[in-house]
């Protein structure tokens, strides 16, 4: 059992494991179901987000009120161009976190990694991994259990809640996982995914959970879009031997507890950041029907 | 550790758009469901704090009606669920509460008919995880994790020995146990969290124990 990434480094290293084997182990004993089972879910929970992303890149979605749908469509069309700067691979894999978010919004079909309006960021990822690496199935899989080890240890220290953290323990969390799985795709050790984690982490803090009429719409869905770059460069700062000065327990320690001390205002309540700027209003006002003055 | 799965973390699959606002209202609406044993004739629903602020934005509302139909988090139903209870029958009132509340993310739910009535509190913690916290006026902690009993009886010795007597006898490990009351010698509740199963004829059993009034099982 680990409670901290710290414990959770030093199992995968003593037991000369990866950090995904290291969670499907404790899944294992927590639940005393078997390893083809536990696998079998996990599958069924990536299959859901290769729906997701699938239909977000083929199919012009709109949510309930207009505020999002369709840019990973555009962004896809952009990136085949050939014009693009940062080249095809980062934004297949802003694209396809674009598109989960656009499916989520529309009140589609999605699986929580770990959150719904956190979901683009890791299926984004590694569906563009995808077609760089060719991992197997099984090595898919593994990739969102070594994700989901991370969230884990984030999800029990702090916090995985927009109303609780602000979006820093959303996409900030989500972005952190992403890029641990990503350095052990890559052939990364345990301590480069913990270093990864951390570089991820700490350019997500502070970051507030503001959504414009409440909606898991503005800003959710680029935050997710920039979480998945931010991930991929995370984990090849890592890859390079890059470190971060704070370790990665204590990076997610104040990530608490900036979530503690950061105004209701800016944690999921629609009071506060973009959702109180005149546009914001102005757009919760025509979604709402309400007069902005009988706010 | 509030979350003790991987499957915490990477799920539910759900229909969106918020793990907490959406998906973790689905759940609170059908555990009362659960409780309640039956399709009701009303639901009362209160929001506080950001549920209170944003429930139409995240579609709280319909996923917790939803809930109270007994559907999933990933039924595509959900979307559709408040014109489903209305066509049910089922008369449902929601109101926006300005009182605070410990945590940002609760929902107080009452679902009767001529029969009775059950009130609980959840709170949804993030990622599609909640927790119950009140049941009828007596405070608890219910993850949800597990099948758990929930009984209903007098608070008097030889309760707890009573029912932990039958759960030996068909082999069923209890995890977690609360027992709680709100006077002393009155009512009182007693929370049990198992890892196996618990036939019906099991729950008939300890409902059939002199101190016991009322026993659900849910989760299973």
């Amino acid at each position: 059992m680990f409670r901290n990434v710290a414990e959770l480094v030093e199992l995968a290293q003593t037991q000369n494991c990866k950090i995904s084997d290291v969670m499907i182990a404790q899944e294992m004993e927590f639940t005393g179901r078997s390893r083809e089972e536990i696998i079998a879910q996990m599958d069924r929970n990536l299959r859901v987000m290769e729906e997701a992303v699938e239909r977000g890149v083929t199919e012009e979605v709109k949510s309930h009120s207009g505020l999002t749908g369709g840019d990973a469509i555009r962004l896809q069309a952009y990136m085949k161009s050939g014009k693009s700067l940062t080249g095809e691979f980062v934004l297949d894999a802003v694209s396809k976190a674009i598109a989960t978010n656009e499916v989520n919004a529309a009140m589609g079909t999605i699986c929580a990694t770990p959150t719904a309006g956190s979901a683009g960021v890791v299926p984004g990822v590694l569906f563009a991994l995808k077609n760089k690496l060719h991992p197997t199935r099984e090595q898919m899989i593994e990739f969102l259990f070594a994700s989901g080890a991370f969230g884990f240890v984030v999800a029990n220290n702090a916090s995985i809640s927009g109303a609780a953290g602000g979006c820093q323990a959303e996409v900030g969390s989500a972005t952190g996982m992403a890029a641990a799985a990503i350095v052990e795709m890559a052939g990364g050790t345990p301590e480069q995914s913990a270093q990864a984690m951390a570089i991820a982490l700490k350019n997500m803090l502070g970051l507030v959970c503001d959504p414009v009429a409440g909606l898991v719409e503005v800003p959710c869905v680029k935050r997710n879009a920039m979480g998945a770059s931010n991930a991929l460069v995370a984990a090849d700062m890592a890859l390079a031997g890059i470190e971060s000065r704070i370790p990665c327990d204590e990076v997610i320690d104040a990530m608490y507890r900036i979530g503690q001390t950061m105004p209701t205002a800016l944690k999921e309540t629609a009071q506060g950041g973009l959702a109180a700027t005149p546009t914001g209003r102005a757009l919760e006002a025509k979604i709402f029907g309400i007069p902005l003055d009988k706010k | 550790m509030k979350y003790k799965s991987v499957f915490d973390i990477i799920g539910p699959i759900m229909i969106g758009p918020s793990s907490s606002h959406t998906a973790g209202a689905a759940r609170i609406g059908r555990v009362a469901r659960q409780l309640f044993g039956r399709k009701p004739a009303f639901a009362k629903i209160s929001f506080y704090g950001s549920f209170a602020k944003t429930y139409k934005g995240h579609g709280t509302d319909v996923a917790i009606v939803g809930g109270i139909l007994d559907f999933d988090t990933f039924d595509t139903r959900i979307v559709d669920a408040l014109t489903i209870a209305e066509n049910e029958g089922i008369a449902v009132t929601m109101k926006e509460e300005d009182a605070l509340t410990d945590h940002p993310n609760t929902a107080r739910i009452v679902l009767g008919d001529e029969r009775g009535t059950i009130e609980l509190v959840g709170i949804s913690i993030g990622g599609g995880k909640i927790e119950i916290v009140e049941l009828n006026g007596f405070g608890l902690i219910l993850s949800g994790d597990y099948p758990a009993l929930l009984i209903v009886h007098n608070d008097r010795y030889g309760a707890i020995a009573g029912v932990a007597n039958v759960l030996a006898k068909h082999e069923i490990n209890i995890g977690h146990m609360q027992v709680s009351r709100k006077e002393k010698g009155q009512e009182a509740l007693m929370i049990i969290e198992v890892d196996q199963l618990v036939e019906t004829s099991i729950v008939d059993e300890i409902e059939e124990l002199p101190i016991v009034q009322q026993v659900v099982k849910i989760n299973d």
